[in-house]
């Protein structure tokens, strides 16, 4: 009922977005805009700020570093709170259009080190050791719509709508609860260069998924953090939240992850299979190591999730298997069929942070690492 | 909700009759600043040439006695056209233009700042004084309460808003949106803009602007943006505390530098400068709100990254202080310093006037020197 989303929605997303466009559609001669993003003391939080540049940058190296107030985004303290912001990756923004841009940053301290959260800075290392190999990711994104009452988009706002089954890759009213985002967000993505492979609706109602990749490297984490911005920046024009909580309503409801396929040349090419399990053997060594890095709160996250029902292992056991969407890893049919080609790992939790989780794989599966602690390479 | 019957008038409508051809004529809306010096006004006429430079514009004059301006009996005061930009509300070939008051006896109007910060700038001419105005505002809607707060309550503490993104973290960004792209089309030297730590509260940047021209761009980027929340209904304020308590203010933080600060070794010159700064600290507050001093008390308490009036301090990367230096500068030795006193209300003409008199032109003491 209109009354019921007058409630769920905010008050700027009431805002005449027909006067909104005329401004828009204002030409802006040589100026560019560049809205740089990055990722704020929490590990899971996005930040943005806007500059005007003179002219449209053509590569990432066109774009100057820039700072921000630490002290504010939960980063450092008021009495020496300058951090910088390292342009890394550069897309076309699909909210101020060509030839505007989005720019994800890293962060360094005021030291010039790298920030508490910047998981970044060592990721690009791992992956630069093992270029080689060519890893791929694809991570299947899953995440919740939620009113700005806190409550899942479309639920009945006293109650609950009926039990999970009918809504998984649902159409319909009564299945569907807020495609219009998803619809958004996927031309948006298409539009500014995120790999984006596909979405479907999940299990529990106002839930979806978006799938990000084949990505190699590095790439990984980029397009995937770039993709929850656009996600986030959609849904606030639309008015409503997106929540990367891994369980955002106990019970019998589904939690979200971030299932991450993984795959170098060697497991993709003929007898590949054997690779891909001789990768799961070092994983089955090192559980304690990936839950650690699988959330951004070492484990205690993906504890309200990995219960071992709702197609989620149990976070305390690991387990491997070929079609079981209960296991941590799972290798799916076709691969065993063709005896090649990739694995899923189930664990990671929906506000995984993908640079240290691509980060750990490698480490694991392709640098051979063993035992609680990642190896210090500087040495 | 908070929003003004204005903005729900049909826009498709308005739409029609401003595509309407207008032959050779153009509009040009004249905006000063009235007698409260925060206060814009405007009126339209109809030029039949398009104005390719500001000696283009005729003087004209208005009603001072509805300004709080002049008194009724002898009320035309003088319109003096200052500074011109493209029109992004009605569009080329229109244009807004920024212009001086002067009373009825053609000397200028109290609120007139602009006279004095044009002469004390042409004195400096050669220092090449560059200016950055990093301006805040809080959007409220027409019943006076932050835009996007629950009407009977407050939203969650501030934190997650600085450059937030979300609609559980940004409110009004259309406004934010359309302001830029509205000042990029003026020539109005916007060169930024970020969410800011209270929720509806937003910041946007002008500069690097030299001399005189801070003050145009910046009173500009002001009349725009309360022309661009009129049109979605809700309202821009500057007023430099607009919600008590455990929520931030709103300034209008100062970048400045000369072309000796900008070159190799010119920290000497900053901190020089700073020296002088901080023997004139009630001067320059009695410059930095229209109320000499009594709105910025509201703000200026030492908590929520500002300093406290009562008190001068500098430092490098020092949010807490009077005069930040960034951290970049202290590191190359050169550069510029930011001055974040302030109030968002201030007039930048005062502001910028302000730190001429006292850098560059060596004055001491409580009242400006009579050149």
């Amino acid at each position: 009922s209109v009354r019921l989303l007058k409630m769920a929605t905010s008050a700027s997303s009431k805002l005449n977005k027909a006067v909104k466009q005329q401004y828009m559609a204002l030409p802006q001669g040589d100026m560019v805009q560049a809205m740089y993003i990055w990722i704020d003391g929490s590990g899971e939080g996005l930040r943005c700020k806007t500059r005007t540049l003179d002219s449209e940058p053509k590569t990432i190296e066109d774009l100057p570093e820039w700072n921000f107030d630490g002290s504010s985004t939960y980063q450092s303290e008021g009495s020496n709170s300058d951090m910088f912001l390292i342009p890394s990756a550069m897309f076309r923004d699909p909210f101020r259009k060509d030839p505007n841009k989005l720019v994800l940053c890293e962060v360094l301290k005021y030291n010039r080190k790298p920030a508490e959260t910047n998981l970044r800075h060592s990721c690009k290392q791992i992956m630069s050791m093992v270029e080689n190999n060519h890893p791929w990711f694809g991570m299947e994104q899953e995440y919740t719509l939620l009113g700005t009452d806190g409550h899942p988009f479309g639920w009945p706002s006293n109650g609950f709508p009926g039990p999970q089954g009918p809504y998984y890759c649902g159409v319909g009213a009564d299945k569907a609860y807020g495609r219009d985002i998803v619809e958004a967000h996927y031309r948006a993505c298409l539009y500014a260069g995120v790999k984006i492979c596909g979405t479907n609706a999940e299990v529990m109602p106002a839930q979806w998924e978006f799938q990000v990749g084949p990505c190699e490297g590095i790439n990984m984490g980029d397009h995937l953090w770039i993709a929850r911005f656009i996600l986030h920046r959609v849904c606030e024009d639309f008015g409503v939240v997106a929540s990367f909580d891994p369980k955002p309503i106990s019970g019998n409801w589904n939690g979200a992850g971030c299932h991450t396929n993984f795959s170098t040349k060697e497991m993709r090419d003929d007898g590949g299979l054997k690779v891909i399990e001789e990768a799961i053997e070092r994983l089955s060594k090192r559980h304690r190591y990936h839950i650690r890095t699988y959330d951004p709160r070492g484990g205690l996250d993906n504890a309200r999730r990995l219960t071992g029902h709702h197609e989620t292992s149990n976070i305390d056991e690991f387990s491997a298997g070929v079609a079981n969407r209960g296991a941590s890893i799972r290798i799916p049919r076709s691969v065993g069929q063709d005896k090649k080609g990739y694995f899923e790992d189930r664990r990671p939790s929906a506000n995984c942070d993908p640079y240290i989780v691509t980060e750990a794989l490698v480490r694991t599966c392709l640098l051979k690492e063993e035992g609680e602690e990642p190896t210090d390479y500087s040495k």
